[in-house]
């Protein structure tokens, strides 16, 4: 008896592995199930071989740092593609966030009163994140309460939060992010420009928004009821599930992890331009599809995601090191997202005979 | 091909048009098949009986070429053919209608007929020459279906009418029917069987398959019976009976118990006031209907397809809005609870179509069961593996799922079983009512008898039962008292010692014989 494996069951790829009548194929079956894990192992072995700057610790964590700005999107795409929904607002939230934040970091101009407000770092990050939960409650509300199908609601939102980004800067950037101590709000770069033992502050954010949501998906109710009504609503309903309110709850979450991610991208780049983050939410769906997770919902977990999303980066990072032309980069990053389809389809289709 | 089969005459009539020779199907370590000899005769009715999992519907796919045989040889007309594709089968005569049904929801009934053999005129497809072959069906099949209805718009029998429709419409000469009727009425039934007399007296060959016994044995030439895999038994209709079909199905006798007696029941735990469901076409499915179960009571709600008996248990479970009336549940109103409240405070419904409403198939068998009593391992917001653990291995043990254990895929049970662990997940939430919709629904007879002593035993223990069937024989078995449910009211309330014949003439059907 295995029944240690039910529960965590929610952070592991999909079961084939529980079919007995498959094991004698065990290893073509763990080459499929860890296709992420491997094709990494692929990706760092080819370019360390092509290039001697590829295989440092210096690169390693470069490249973290970049896999930091579509790996938390990616996260909360996981968590709307478990639903089975889909976010593609996501890249647009990411790029009003950092305008957001960054309208907040050059003084709030309250003219009944006669004020320019600075606020502190730590209260411009809270509301850019509360800005980012309002994006995803706006989706949430309009999918889950007016039944909008997700791919329409949040293509709008897309378009609207684009739009508001280009309003709010007149299409310029801002650049000056890093306050100053006369005022008391310096420290913006902190999130994306310094480390902490070493490591970028953004990949230790990455890593604890990840080790959050897995712990959400495999250890908390709400994990259940979303994977539940991500496999089947109508079952999860008449389980007592609160379908809706998970729903809502998912696109609030993505909502949040984009604007994290735009406070990450901006403070990396100590500038906030509307621009940023465009086409992110693709980005971030191929990483979660290439983990393994499934577009019809209730299959993937966080671990899957991560790697989905490190393939990505390592990849196109290592495009550039060896000095591949941008157009280059993009025709692979298709292939191998073409690639990990066709895979999921193969994992996915042998198990309903 | 058609022609063929029109011109035989009596002398051609018992011919074997197809034959299967030691048949063996091997899915990685399970022999699905072991060795099957089958033989179909032209202008007869094969019946085919075996408990889920005996092999039948493994069998059929092999005869239709959905699956391939790992060993064994099909002759047709005498000769070995290799069928790659169902419809390289059907290009030789060879029609299969599916248990589940195949069809496309938003299409209508004409176009889900014709669909992939489109009739081509001169300007594209022509839809008037397919409307009136579709209205010609109808007519054959006595169902007043129009031919531009949307699919989603009929009901599950209907629907059914659909892909029987479908099927006759390639002039098949031979028909495999896989449970036809689990989702028809009895007047359906009927007229489904005048369409078998009329196909077979023109020579096509049927091969049947249901779980519904006696329904099978009115009309089969011949059957034959499967038990894990192999042939057990095969006999023409005049040497057989029920009984003869059930001790080799199962290898002993079977029936589906009695009302749980020797206790009295408690207080009303259900009290259904005066409610009305609006239906989807502007109509009452259910009509001021009101009904009160004791704790400890059994009651069988039995109605043909479209009496409402659906709708007023998804009503009562809060899936549905009520028009009107109220829902009492030991004195407290519910009727305005969420679906969460009501299976908190002890009112939860088996819905009837599992794969659709009940399970989860993406999840294990344990996380299925435990799905609607999640509340019972958490603390802080936080599961409790062990906790989760032990209320699954409980539920598998009380409702006797035959499972490796929780972590099973829930795709890896049979239908009785995948049915048991819906009926687990709500017994789980250790409720005051249960509402189980058609439970018995495309499972064996093993399993049924299984799923009525499940409810006999709850109900002993204080439990309210309603449970609602469209077989008049399940309503002689457990349940204390019968309500007949005709268009969306009650026509008659017995106790268990009525006629079969007196409940059907009370829901409305014509009782032949």
């Amino acid at each position: 008896m295995n029944d240690r494996t039910q529960v965590l069951a929610a952070t592991r790829p999909p079961a084939v592995k529980r079919d007995s009548g498959q094991r004698r194929f065990s290893l073509s079956h763990i080459l499929l199930e860890g296709r992420a894990f491997f094709a990494l192992l692929v990706i760092i072995a080819t370019f360390s071989f092509l290039s001697p700057n590829y295989f440092t610790g210096a690169n390693f964590l470069t490249m973290a740092s970049h896999v930091a700005i579509f790996g938390l999107p990616a996260i909360g795409m996981l968590l709307v593609i478990l639903n089975g929904g889909i976010d593609l607002s996501v890249g647009s939230t990411l790029g009003l966030a950092g305008v957001f934040a960054g309208f907040l970091m050059q003084g709030v101009n309250l003219e009944a009163l006669g004020v320019v407000l600075y606020l502190p770092v730590w209260a411009v990050a809270i509301l850019t994140l509360a800005m980012g939960a309002l994006v995803g409650l706006v989706n949430g509300v309009l999918i889950a309460i007016f039944r909008v199908p997700a791919f329409v609601a949040t293509l709008g939102t897309l378009y609207v939060a684009r739009g508001v980004a280009l309003l709010m800067t007149n299409g310029l950037t801002y650049n000056k992010l890093s306050g100053s101590p006369a005022l008391g709000n310096t420290g913006f770069e902190w999130l994306g420009f310094n480390r902490l033992f070493n490591i970028p502050v953004g990949v230790l954010v990455l890593i604890a928004v990840a080790l959050a949501c897995g712990f959400l998906l495999s250890r908390t109710a709400f994990g259940r009821w979303l994977y539940a009504s991500g496999g089947n609503e109508r079952a999860a309903d008449l389980s007592g599930v609160p379908v809706k309110r998970v729903k809502v709850t998912v696109y609030v979450l993505s909502g949040i992890c984009a604007a994290l991610a735009g406070l990450v991208l901006s403070s990396q780049l100590t500038s906030a331009g509307p621009t940023a983050g465009t086409t992110y939410e693709l980005t971030a769906i191929a990483a979660v599809v290439i983990g393994g997770a499934a577009l019809t919902g209730g299959r993937g977990n966080v671990r899957g995601t991560l790697l989905g999303a490190l393939v990505i980066g390592f990849l196109s990072d290592g495009l550039v090191i060896i000095g591949v032309s941008a157009y280059w980069q993009t025709v692979f990053t298709g292939a191998v997202i073409v690639l990990a389809v066709l895979l999921n389809t193969l994992q996915y289709g042998r198990r309903s005979k | 091909m058609m022609q063929a089969s029109l011109t035989s005459s009596d002398n051609f009539r018992d011919d074997v048009v197809l034959a299967a020779r030691d048949i063996s199907k091997i899915y990685g370590s399970t022999h699905a098949l072991k060795g099957v000899n089958f033989e179909i005769r032209r202008g007869q009715v094969t019946t085919l009986f075996g408990e889920n999992g005996a092999g039948k519907s493994t069998l059929m796919k092999v005869l239709s070429g959905v699956i391939t045989p790992s060993s064994g040889e099909i002759l047709l007309d005498g000769q070995p053919v290799t069928f790659s594709s169902s419809a390289q089968a059907r290009e030789h005569g060879i029609s299969i209608i599916h248990q589940e049904l195949n069809l496309a929801p938003n299409m209508n009934v004409r176009d889900n007929i014709f669909v992939g053999r489109e009739i081509m005129g001169a300007a594209g497809v022509d839809f008037a020459e397919e409307e009136r072959l579709t209205r010609q069906l109808m007519a054959e099949l006595e169902e007043e279906i129009d031919p531009l209805t949307p699919v989603e718009e009929l009901r599950l029998g209907q629907q059914q009418i659909v892909e029987i429709a479908r099927a006759l419409s390639v002039n098949a000469r031979i028909l495999i029917m896989d449970e036809p009727t689990s989702a028809l009425s009895a007047a359906e039934v009927e007229v489904l069987f005048k369409i078998i007399h009329d196909l077979t007296s023109r020579g096509v060959a049927i091969v049947y398959i249901s779980h519904h016994l006696e329904e099978a044995l009115e009309i089969t030439d011949r059957a034959v019976v499967l038990r894990d895999g192999a042939m057990t038994a095969s006999a023409s209709r005049d040497e057989i009976d029920l009984q003869w079909i059930v001790r080799h199905m199962v290898g002993e006798h079977f029936d589906l118990g009695a009302p749980p007696e020797g206790y009295s029941f408690g207080e009303v735990a259900l009290n259904v006031e005066s409610l009305s469901v609006p239906g989807p076409g502007g109509h009452m499915a259910v009509e001021d209907l009101s009904l009160a179960v004791r704790a400890g009571e059994i009651v069988c709600i039995y109605g043909l397809m479209g009496a409402g008996r659906t709708e007023l248990m998804e009503c009562i479970a809060g899936k549905l809005r009520a028009g009107r009336g109220r829902v009492q549940l030991l004195g407290e109103d519910v009727s305005d609870y969420s679906i969460a409240r009501r299976i908190e405070s002890g009112l939860a419904l088996v819905p009837e179509d599992r794969q659709r409403d009940g399970l989860v198939q993406t999840m294990s068998v344990g996380e299925n069961l435990s799905l609607a009593s999640i509340g019972e391992f958490v603390r802080r917001l936080i599961l409790s593996p062990g906790r989760e653990r032990q209320l699954v291995n409980d539920s598998i043990r009380n409702v006797t799922v035959k499972t490796e254990g929780g972590a099973a895929a829930i795709g890896s049970l049979s239908g009785g079983n995948q049915q048991k662990v819906v009926i687990g997940k709500i017994l789980a939430t250790r409720p005051k009512v249960i509402l189980l919709d058609e439970p018995s629904r495309g499972i064996d007879i093993g399993a049924k008898a299984e799923v009525f002593r499940l409810l006999a035993e709850n109900a002993r223990k204080g439990l309210a039962v309603v449970y609602s069937t469209s077989e008049v024989g399940e309503c002689l078995s457990v349940a204390h008292r019968i309500i007949v449910m005709s268009k969306g009211r009650i026509s008659a309330v017995f106790d268990s010692s009525v006629s079969k014949e007196r409940i059907m003439a009370a829901s409305g059907e014509s009782v032949a014989a």
